[in-house]
C-alpha cells in the first residue's frame, strides 16, 4: 500500500532506533506524551517501546474519543435508540461501551432498539432519506478529524430539507484536552508527572493545522512534534523531540509534512465553524468538567440538533471506584498500576473507558503488551 | 485516534465524489472537504471523506529523513 | 370438457413461490418440497430410499463426528453461499482430526416467507459442493418457523468420517519446538462478507475462500503422519485458533508477521476498516502444528496441492507457562496476539 508500507519498513526502524539511542543523553530522562489514541495503538501494535532506550518513556494521553465519552452520554444514546420511531446510526466504536444498568448499544440492539452501524455520516443521511417515516439520529463522536464530516451531513440535511434527521453531538477538542493535562496539579505544581514533550495527533492536525499547538509550546515551554500515523513517523517524531529537548528548544515541528500544513484544512474549518459552536463546559470521562472543550450545534441548525428535538436529560455517572482511568488518561498512572487491570477489567469485560476502545491505554497494553509484564521466562523474552 | 488512510483517486464519477483505490480495493468517498482534486492525486480518507491531499514530494522528503538519521550519526 | 389428470401434482413454483408453514408440517406440501428440491438436488441412494434415517456400512477405523450450524448473513457472497459454507465447514471439522469425511446430514430451519428461488439456489450449491467433495448428504430434516423468528434460513450439518490407524491429531498435542504452518492467505472470507454488509460496502474482487480441505489434509497426513495439530481458523481468525491450541496444549507460540500470507486487497480492506487480518475469518484454510524436523516436507506437500499453494511456515511453539501467542512484528518489535474480544467490529478511531 503506497504511502503506508514504506512508513512501516523494519530496516528504517532499526536506523531510527539507533539514532534515538545515540542521541538520548544518558542520565537525562525524556518523558513524552503521545496525545492521540491512534498513536497509542501504533506504539503497542508495532512494539515501538522495544526499540526505545530505557530513558525515553512514552506516556499515553487522552486522545481517544470513545474513552473520554462519559457514561451518561452513552445512556442518552441508548435512550434515544430505544424510542420506537428512532433509528440510531453510530460508528461501530461505540457499540460495546458499557453504560448504566449493564447496558451497551450492542445489548440495547439485542433488546430491540434500532441501532445501525455506519461507516460514514453520509450513510446516516441515506438512512434518513430511505426511511422517511422514521427519525434518524446520528451519534456523532470524535475529535477535530471527525467533526467536518458531521458538519457536511448537517448542511446536506438542511439543503435537502431532511426533517427526519438529527445529530447527537459529542465532538470534542484537542487543544482543550492538552491544556487540561498541562494544567493538572500533578504536572503543573507537584511535578509528579514529568511531561517533557508531546507527540501531536496526525489526522486532527490535517484539519486544524500545526498553528494551534504553538500556544502550548510557548506558554508551557514543551516541544510538540506532529507525527504521521505510521510507526516510522512516530519514531521520527520521538527523535525530533529528543533533539529539541537536548537543544533546550520548545517549538512546534511537523513530521507529517505530507498531510499537515500550518493552517490546516481551511475549507473544513470553515464548515465546522458554520455548523458548530463551543459549549462552555463538557464532561470528559476521567478528566471531569473541561471548559470550552466540546461543540454543540448552532442555533441556525437547531432543527438538526437531537438535544433540542428530544428531551434528553443528561445525568453524570461516576466511574467504578476501583477504576484508575482518570489517572491513566492524564498520564499519572500506567495500566499496570490499576488494581483491576487484567483481572476484573479486561477487553471482554471493561470496567472503565481505557479498556473499552482498542486505542485506550489499558486495552492497547492488554492486547499487545502483557507479555512484558510477566517475569522473564526462557523463550518469551523480547529480543 | 482517527483512522485515516492514504488512497489514490481513480475517477471523479459525480460532483464532490471520488472513486478511490488502495491495492485493488475501491470505494466512493466525498470530496466536500477538499478542492481541486484530480485523478492520480492521493488523498487521506477518514469515515468516507477525503480530508486533504497528500503531498508526494513531502512524503519522499520524509522517507529520506528517516534514512538520513543513520548517515547523520555516523558523520557525527 | 376438462379432464382431471389422475395423480397430477402441480410442481412447486421455485421462481415466485415462498416458504410457508405447510412446508414444515409433515404433510403433502413438505413431502413435495423434499422430493422436488432436496431429493432432486442431492440425488443419492439413501435419500431415494425415502426413510427417516440412512443406513450405512460401518467403516473400519475410528469414527469421527462433527456438527456445525450456519447462520451467515448475507446468505450469498462472492465465492459461495450459506449452502456451500455448510458443506465445506463440516467436512473441514471432520478433516481436522485427520479423518476422511464419509457422510453428511443436513437440517434446515426455514423462515416463513423465504423465497423458494433462493432456497433452490442454496440447495443446488450444497449439492454441487457435496458432489465435488465426494461426501453425500444422506439424511436431513426441514422445519419452518413463523415470519420474524428466523433469518431466512439456518442450516446445520453433521458429518462423520474415519481416522486411519496411527494418526493422532488433536488440539493438545503441540509441543515446544514444533513448527506452525498455515495453508494459504488469511482473511479472505471475512473481508468478502464485510464487503457486502450494508454501509460498509466497497468494490473489491475478494472472494470467500470457502473450500473442502479433506483432500489437502489427506496429502499432508500422507507426507507427515506425525502431524500434531490441525485446525481451521474460522470465526476469530488465526489469532483465536492459535490461542486455543496454545491453551489446550499448554505451550506458548511465536509467529512472524512478515511470513503471514495476506492478499494485498485483503490487507487494504482491513486498513480501511481498522481490522486486523489475524482476527478475520477463513473458510478454506488450515493451521498445522508439526515436529520441526518434518516442517519442510509438510510445507512441500501442502504447496503441491491446489488449496495449499501459498502455504507458509509462520512460527513455532515455545515453552511458556502463560500460554501467550506472540508475534514478531515486521517492524522489529514484539507484541501479544491475544484472543478476540467479542466480534471484531470496524472502527473509525
Amino acid at each position: 500500500m503506497k504511502y503506508i508500507d514504506e512508513f512501516r519498513d523494519g530496516e528504517l526502524a532499526r536506523v531510527l532506533a539507533a539514532a534515538i539511542a545515540r542521541e538520548a543523553r544518558p542520565g537525562a530522562s525524556y518523558n513524552l506524551m503521545e496525545f492521540c489514541g491512534g498513536h497509542t495503538h501504533a506504539i503497542s501494535r508495532y512494539g515501538i517501546k522495544d526499540l526505545l532506550p530505557a530513558n525515553v518513556r512514552m506516556i499515553h494521553g487522552p486522545g481517544c474519543p470513545v474513552c473520554v465519552l462519559p457514561i451518561g452520554r452513552i445512556d442518552n444514546a441508548i435512550e434515544l435508540a430505544s424510542r420506537p420511531n428512532v433509528i440510531l446510526a453510530t460508528y461501530a466504536d461505540t457499540m460495546r461501551v458499557p453504560a448504566s444498568k449493564g447496558l451497551s448499544l450492542m445489548k440495547a440492539k439485542a433488546r430491540g432498539a434500532d441501532v445501525r452501524m455506519v461507516y460514514s455520516s453520509a450513510d446516516a443521511l441515506k438512512l434518513a432519506r430511505d426511511n422517511p417515516s422514521r427519525e434518524v439520529v446520528f451519534f456523532a463522536i470524535g475529535f477535530e478529524t471527525t467533526t467536518p464530516p458531521t458538519a457536511v451531513a448537517v448542511r446536506e440535511a438542511a439543503a435537502q430539507g431532511l426533517s427526519n434527521f438529527s445529530v447527537f453531538c459529542n465532538h470534542v477538542l484537542t487543544p482543550a484536552a492538552i491544556a487540561n493535562i498541562l494544567e493538572s496539579r500533578e504536572v503543573r505544581e507537584l511535578g509528579t508527572v514529568p511531561l517533557d514533550g508531546f507527540v501531536g495527533p496526525a489526522h486532527v492536525s490535517t484539519v486544524i493545522g500545526s498553528q494551534p499547538y504553538e500556544y502550548f509550546a510557548e506558554e508551557y515551554q514543551r516541544p510538540v512534534v506532529i507525527a504521521g500515523f505510521e510507526p516510522l513517523d512516530v519514531m521520527q517524531a520521538i527523535l525530533m523531540l529528543v533533539r529539541q529537548l537536548n537543544d533546550g528548544r520548545a517549538e512546534v515541528e511537523n513530521e507529517f509534512t505530507r498531510a499537515v500544513t500550518r493552517e490546516g484544512n481551511v475549507k473544513a474549518k470553515a464548515l465546522v465553524a458554520e455548523v458548530f459552536e463551543l459549549r462552555r463546559t463538557f464532561e470528559w470521562r476521567g478528566l471531569g468538567e473541561v471548559p470550552y472543550s466540546a461543540l454543540r450545534i448552532k442555533e441556525k441548525y437547531r432543527a438538526f440538533d437531537a438535544e433540542a428535538r428530544y428531551a434528553i436529560e443528561y445525568r453524570s455517572v461516576p466511574d467504578n471506584k476501583a477504576c484508575e482511568c482518570g489517572a491513566i488518561l492524564r498520564g499519572v498512572k500506567k495500566p499496570t498500576d490499576c488494581k483491576v487491570f487484567g483481572t476484573v477489567c479486561t477487553p471482554e469485560n471493561p470496567i472503565g473507558s481505557c479498556m473499552v476502545s482498542s486505542e485506550g491505554a489499558c486495552a492497547a497494553h492488554y492486547t499487545y503488551g502483557r507479555f512484558k509484564d510477566v517475569p522473564v521466562v526462557a523463550g518469551n523474552a523480547a529480543p | 485516534m482517527c483512522l485515516a488512510i492514504p488512497a489514490r483517486v481513480v475517477a471523479l464519477p459525480e460532483a464532490d465524489t471520488a472513486l478511490i483505490e488502495v491495492d485493488g480495493v475501491r470505494k466512493r468517498v466525498s470530496l466536500s472537504l477538499v478542492d481541486g482534486v484530480a485523478p492520480g492525486d492521493y488523498v487521506i480518507v477518514h469515515v468516507g471523506y477525503a480530508l486533504t491531499r497528500l503531498d508526494p514530494e513531502a512524503a519522499a522528503r520524509t522517507l529520506a529523513l528517516f534514512a538520513e538519521a543513520g548517515i547523520r550519526a555516523s558523520a557525527a | 370438457m376438462s379432464r382431471v389428470r389422475s395423480g397430477y401434482v402441480r410442481p412447486i413454483d421455485f421462481k415466485h413461490g415462498r416458504v410457508d408453514m405447510t412446508h414444515g408440517s409433515g404433510g403433502r406440501a413438505m413431502a413435495q418440497l423434499i422430493e422436488e428440491l432436496f431429493l432432486s438436488e442431492f440425488d443419492n441412494e439413501w435419500l431415494r430410499a425415502g426413510n427417516d434415517s440412512a443406513r450405512i456400512a460401518m467403516p473400519a477405523g475410528r469414527l469421527v463426528v462433527a456438527t456445525d450450524s450456519h447462520v451467515v448473513s448475507p446468505l450469498f457472497f462472492p465465492g459461495g453461499d450459506i449452502g456451500s459454507l455448510a458443506v465445506h465447514g463440516t467436512i473441514n471439522d471432520v478433516a481436522m482430526s485427520g479423518a476422511a469425511p464419509l457422510y453428511l446430514a443436513a437440517t434446515f430451519v426455514l423462515e416463513e416467507g423465504f423465497p423458494l428461488a433462493d432456497l433452490k439456489r442454496i440447495v443446488a450449491s450444497m449439492a454441487a459442493a457435496s458432489h465435488a467433495a465426494g461426501v453425500p448428504v444422506v439424511t436431513g430434516d426441514t422445519k419452518v418457523v413463523e415470519q420474524g423468528k428466523g433469518d431466512g434460513v439456518f442450516i446445520t450439518t453433521t458429518g462423520i468420517g474415519v481416522v486411519p490407524e496411527g494418526i493422532d491429531i488433536a488440539g493438545d498435542r503441540a509441543r515446544p519446538g514444533d513448527a506452525i504452518l498455515v495453508s494459504g492467505t488469511l482473511g479472505d472470507h471475512g473481508v468478502a462478507i464485510m464487503s457486502l454488509r450494508e454501509n460498509l460496502s466497497f468494490e473489491t474482487t475478494i472472494e470467500s475462500d470457502s473450500a473442502a480441505l479433506h483432500g489437502l489434509v489427506a496429502a499432508m497426513v500422507g507426507a507427515v503422519p506425525a502431524i500434531h495439530c490441525l485446525r481451521d481458523p474460522t470465526r476469530g481468525g488465526l489469532a483465536t485458533t492459535l490461542n486455543e491450541l496454545a491453551r489446550q496444549s499448554g505451550c506458548g507460540m511465536v509467529i512472524r508477521e512478515r511470513d503471514l500470507p495476506v492478499k494485498r486487497e485483503v490487507a487494504a480492506a482491513c486498513e480501511f476498516l481498522g481490522l486486523d487480518p489475524l482476527y478475520v475469518a477463513n473458510e478454506g484454510k488450515l493451521v498445522a502444528v508439526a515436529p520441526a524436523a518434518d516442517a519442510q516436507r509438510l510445507l512441500a506437500a501442502m504447496r503441491d496441492h491446489p488449496l495449499g499453494r501459498y502455504a507458509a511456515i509462520v512460527g513455532e511453539a515455545i515453552e511458556d507457562p502463560m500460554h501467550f501467542v506472540q508475534m514478531e512484528t515486521s517492524f522489529g518489535g514484539r507484541r501479544n496476539v491475544d484472543w478476540l474480544t467479542g466480534e471484531q467490529l470496524p472502527r473509525i478511531c
